[in-house]
């Protein structure tokens, strides 16, 4: 089925002949309070395992990143209001980070087994059953979000809360977050949604934010999960402008292709050569 | 005047991206043993069909040597060796992680009757065609591998992509020479020796393009671009170390057409010049992920 916004549709890519609409997240940082309430949700609902207990330094983010065993990373950013300017104070950034759920996904198109797969609600999933624990997920994201668990050897990152979906519920770090700053619904209401709220923010004079993932066209044919920033993508450690690594998939076989072709070619050279 | 870098912002400078979690010696010897065995597969059909019947030998009992270590440290890095089957439930060109296992699972088995033909005698007809469809598949063995690991967010992985598989397919022709010129006195090693001068010339050029392409990242043009992880640190060492190598082995295999010592110490230079290849190609991607000014620079540079 079609949305009206004409986003692509990667359930019925997928092989999802009758499916729900998209569904994904709207995380909007403007109104993240750092309280992390969603990380504790997600570990809580996910029976994700325990991820460190040591304090880094780095403001109050003590998890410091996505990973096997962290879904949802609360991000937190101490920075001058004006920089050169200390009178005017500082401010605090936190956002709330989590997988984004990419219409074209890396880490599905590199899995070698299919334990990723995309849901009937455009989602990526890992089938915990099935992965091999190969890692090859782990450096084709783009994100640095799935990482394989020391414990397990396998790749784990967040379901959207699958289960949850499944059974009509929102997920539990949506549920819990206590300022609406993630927002769960159909994708392309989230879309029209956030496009109201940074008009607002603008004409309320906060300039510098912006939408990030939002797009159908950007690197990753847009996120199934997007954000709404106050700074830069990569001040919050996002990548500014990423492209998925299978865009140049046919390019690198072109090229794989035309080295094996040299190879071939070398065994029939020597096989017509000398016989010296 | 060189242009200083970009200046780039980032999240307390930690990487944007996950690091590989492939071990640092199970899949450089991967990508390192699986270039041996296709490119011994080359080398044993071309020396068969022009009569060089104990090169053949060689490179038959090589390749399968070769690609059965490189299942090993494939199967080890898993971690989950139980496991490896799963890799055959799907067929995916979406993924080189994928076609490899296939191509593995084809190229085993035709590599293994090649060579077990060759040294029973058992059905030489059927030898013969495994022999030469080996030299078929094996060329796609010893090249995948360098759409395995540009197939990633890894940057200097992944803008290498152009020139990596001619620097795989060049590094495992000399490899494979290597061998045979190690192993087979020089009167009868001439197909060898035409397959190491050819692949360690192919490396060294291929390594020069790709060095020049990846120097030129908007941005970063100052200290390198992407091409500084592959020129400094351990894996810029290593390289250096490969690169020296290739020229002695290049240099003693054109030389040493009639001296054996000669030859055999061109062989040994080019297959240590391969296997450091590939652990250097290894370790530069590894040192790119790890820094975020790599992922996020040449990102800035493209808006």
């Amino acid at each position: 089925m079609s949305s009206d916004l004409g986003l692509p549709d990667p359930a019925a890519h997928a092989g999802w002949a009758d499916h729900p609409p998209r569904m994904g997240f709207f995380t909007d940082t403007s109104i993240c309070i750092g309280c992390k309430a969603c990380e504790v949700a997600c570990k809580e609902w996910n029976e994700v395992p325990e991820d460190g207990l040591s304090l880094s330094g780095l403001s109050y983010d003590n998890t410091v990143g996505l990973g096997a065993s962290t879904w949802r990373h609360v991000a937190f950013i101490e920075q001058p209001v004006a920089p050169g300017d200390p009178a005017a104070g500082m401010r605090w950034l936190m956002s709330s980070d989590v997988c984004k759920h990419c219409t074209e996904s890396a880490c599905l198109d590199v899995c070698p087994t299919g334990a990723l797969f995309r849901t009937e609600f455009g989602t990526v999933v890992v089938q915990d059953d099935v992965c091999n624990g190969c890692g090859y997920c782990v450096p084709a994201c783009p994100f640095g979000v799935i990482a394989r668990r020391e414990e397990d050897h396998q790749a784990h990152k967040c379901t959207l809360c699958y289960d949850r979906l499944g059974a009509g519920l929102e997920p539990a770090c949506a549920k819990a977050c206590p300022t609406k700053s993630i927002q769960f619904g159909p994708l392309d209401e989230l879309r029209q949604q956030a496009a109201l709220r940074v008009e607002d923010l603008h004409a309320a004079g906060q300039d510098s934010a912006r939408l990030y993932l939002d797009d159908p066209s950007d690197g990753i044919g847009g996120g199934g999960a997007f954000f709404l920033l106050l700074d830069e993508p990569e001040v919050y450690g996002l990548p500014p402008d990423p492209v998925v690594t299978t865009r140049d998939l046919p390019g690198m076989w072109k090229h794989v292709g035309i080295a094996a072709a040299g190879l071939v070619g070398a065994a029939v050279a020597l096989g017509l050569g000398k016989r010296r | 005047m060189m242009v200083p870098d970009v200046e780039f912002t980032s999240y307390y400078g930690r990487p944007v991206i996950k690091e590989p979690v492939w071990e640092p010696v199970d899949v450089p010897s991967y990508l390192f043993l699986g270039g041996l065995a296709g490119a011994s597969s080359v080398l044993a059909a071309g020396s068969q069909l022009s009569g060089h019947r104990e090169l053949a030998r060689v490179a038959k009992v090589s390749a399968l040597g070769a690609i059965s270590l490189s299942a090993v440290a494939l199967i080890h890095d898993l971690g989950r060796p139980g496991r490896f089957f799963n890799m055959l439930r799907v067929f995916k060109p979406s993924s080189p992680m994928s076609v490899g296992s296939w191509l593995l699972a084809g190229y085993g088995p035709v590599a293994g009757a090649a060579a077990v033909s060759e040294v029973t005698g058992i059905l030489p007809p059927a030898g013969t065609a495994a022999t030469l469809g080996a030299a078929v598949l094996g060329p796609a063995i010893a090249t995948y591998t360098a759409a395995l690991i540009c197939d990633t967010a890894v940057p200097s992985w992944h803008e290498g992509y152009r020139e990596m598989p001619y620097l795989f397919a060049g590094s495992a022709s000399g490899a494979a020479g290597g061998l045979g010129l190690l192993a087979v006195r020089p009167a009868d090693a001439g197909p060898a020796r035409r397959l190491a001068v050819a692949g360690a010339s192919a490396e060294l050029v291929a390594r020069r393009l790709l060095i020049r392409r990846l120097s030129a990242t908007p941005g970063l043009e100052a200290s390198g671009g992407l091409a500084e992880p592959y020129e400094k640190g351990r894996a810029g060492a290593v390289l250096r170390a490969a690169e020296i190598l290739t020229v002695a082995g290049l240099a003693g295999a054109v030389l040493g057409r009639r001296r054996r010592v000669v030859s055999a110490l061109a062989g040994v230079s080019l297959l240590a010049a391969s296997a450091l290849t590939r652990y250097g190609v290894f370790e530069a991607g590894m040192a790119s992920a790890r820094d975020p000014k790599y992922t996020i620079v040449p990102q800035r540079g493209r808006n």
